[in-house]
């Protein structure tokens, strides 16, 4: 199988988990559940799938300012992706995953990838290496 | 450009001043790192919005911060949190989340934040002067602190809040930069009728839609005829910032920056000029209310910005010694109700059947009955915004006086304008 290099935004432990590449951008808070890392929003398109344990591709965010407090707390619950891909940096959403750091607790990497390529890696198997490379 | 901190700084985030302050200058460069900031300025003041419960993490966050030894450097003043530390409202959230929230309230004090417990700090004696950089939070805040008082901050968020408090320090970035507050788009009011430009539920339905058309753009408003007092801003600001991502707008020949048109557009062409229509303005109310019919309401909720005591002024002449049937839920910061207190105008509020909610607000923690088809009628752009989602009623909404007069006969009244 082929990889691919993807930009760290945020390092974290490596991690693998099945593909799921979101069709609509998202706001964490309000539309992504802190216990349980269901997505809440029900005009969203992927509402009712969970992200814990997902590579998890977002197209885009919704920035609210408590974004970070949500996937700090997913992190904590041990309900968070098995590692984000973002089609853009969010500060505010990445926050969430560098103070999660800073309380020593087990981070999943953040990784930086055109929206074009996320179809490659949907709906499969996919790992995520420390170093920034998707297979 | 990479960032470069200062040999102070770096010190700071290797821990010579302790763990706490260490780890607040780390996370202050690293979001810094994110931004793209090329170095870290200065801060004056902070306003913390990160204190509200959102779930045990970011307790333990603020008590790591706490055992790390951490102070805030500048003036810091608080958001709201999830409960009503006064007692003058009953808030429905249950053990354990109740005595997390207290704890992490409690942390926030310890590390040397001002107990204020409001989302309109701008109106419990926190203004930074014009052209100063800060570090606030909460979004109807950092709208009015940027485009009121012409002070300068981006929209902080949680944990960032409190790092940059305590490090002293904000990464140096977006509206933090002069040639980033110039506004690029025109929202020309011109042709609306001056007779709604002048009443008071003019300014949320704009605010409204002033958040979808402008964004996380910066807009002048132009042909406001005159300033239209302080409140008026708040409201704008707070349903700006709650349909879209406002951080800063300007009213020509009103706000600090903006003595002209020309001058807040900085001498260039505007990008696009959006002509505001009653048509559009027709919309954007309908559009604030939820409700599926006008025949009832369950409570009015009133206070998103925190109200300030000439709103309360206005309460109570509208209310005129009337006994309401329909509870009007008050919120308001400490402030406020010392204030009324010490002018002994409480009591009569409770008894007419208003509950005064303090600290906090109906749609950040549960305090309204739990009721599945309940409806709130409500005059704030920002309750309208986030009561559907946030306590399950559909909203219906309406000016202050028909608010009031709702409340007082027990079934929604809705007085058509302009």
């Amino acid at each position: 199988m082929s990889t691919t290099q993807a930009e760290i935004l945020v390092s974290g432990k490596p991690g693998s988990g099945p593909g799921l590449a979101l069709s609509a951008p998202i706001s964490f808070w309000g539309g992504v559940d802190p216990k349980t890392g269901c997505i809440a929003d029900v005009r969203h398109p992927e509402h009712g799938l969970s992200i814990a344990g997902c590579v998890l591709f977002l197209p885009g965010t919704i920035g609210s300012s408590s974004a970070s407090a949500v996937l700090m707390e997913l992190v904590h619950n041990g309900r968070a992706p098995a590692a984000l891909v973002l089609h853009e940096p969010d500060a505010i959403l990445l926050l969430g995953l560098i103070v999660a750091r800073e309380m020593g607790w087990d981070t999943p990497l953040a990784l930086r990838l055109d929206r074009n390529r996320f179809g490659a890696f949907a709906g499969r198997q996919v790992t995520v290496e420390a170093d920034g490379r998707l297979s | 450009m990479s960032l470069a901190l200062t040999p102070e700084e770096r010190a700071i985030a290797t821990g010579e001043a302790g763990e706490g302050a260490a780890m607040a200058m780390r996370i202050v460069a690293e979001s810094a790192k994110l931004l793209g900031a090329p170095r870290l300025i200065p801060i004056a003041s902070a306003h913390i919005d990160g204190a509200l419960y959102h779930g045990d993490s970011g307790t333990l966050f603020a008590e790591r911060l706490v055992e790390g030894g951490a102070r805030v450097a500048v003036r810091a003043t608080l958001n709201v949190g999830a409960l009503d530390l006064m007692g003058c409202s009953r808030v429905r959230l249950e053990e354990p989340a109740r005595g997390m929230a207290r704890r992490m309230m409690e942390a926030y004090r310890k590390l040397g934040c001002e107990q204020n417990w409001t989302c309109a700090p701008y109106q419990a004696g926190h203004r930074p002067a014009a052209g100063t950089d800060v570090a606030w939070g909460e979004s109807n805040a950092v709208a009015f602190c940027n485009s009121v008082l012409g002070a300068r901050t981006n929209r902080y968020g949680d944990f960032l809040d409190i790092a940059c408090a305590i490090a002293g320090r904000a990464p140096d970035y977006g509206l933090h930069r002069p040639e980033n507050r110039r506004a690029t788009l025109v929202f020309d009011v011109s042709n609306l009728p001056a007779k709604f430009l002048k009443s008071e539920i003019a300014w949320p339905i704009l605010g409204n839609l002033y958040g979808r058309e402008v964004g996380n753009a910066v807009g002048v408003m132009a042909g406001v005829p005159g300033h239209p007092g302080e409140d008026a801003l708040k409201a704008f600001g707070a349903a700006a910032a709650s349909s879209g991502a406002v951080g800063l707008f300007h009213i020509a020949d009103v706000t600090p920056e903006a003595p002209t048109l020309a001058v807040a557009l900085g001498g260039l062409e505007p990008q696009a000029t959006i002509r505001v229509t009653p048509q559009m303005v027709a919309d954007a109310r309908r559009s604030l209310s939820t409700a599926a019919s006008d025949d009832r309401i369950d409570a009015v909720a009133i206070g998103s910005p925190h109200l300030s005591l000439a709103e309360f002024d206005r309460l109570e002449a509208l209310i005129n010694g009337r006994r309401l049937r329909v509870p009007i839920y008050a919120c308001t910061g400490r402030h406020v109700v010392w204030e009324l207190d010490r002018q002994q105008r409480r009591t009569a509020l409770e008894t007419a059947g208003v509950v005064v909610v303090v600290d906090t607000c109906v749609v950040v923690t549960p305090i309204l009955p739990d009721k599945p088809d309940g409806v709130l009628m409500t005059n704030s752009g920002k309750f309208a915004h986030y009561a559907p989602g946030n306590t399950g009623y559909a909203v219906i909404y309406g000016s202050l006086a028909d608010c009031v007069e709702s409340a007082a006969i027990g079934k929604p009244i809705l007085t058509d304008f302009a």
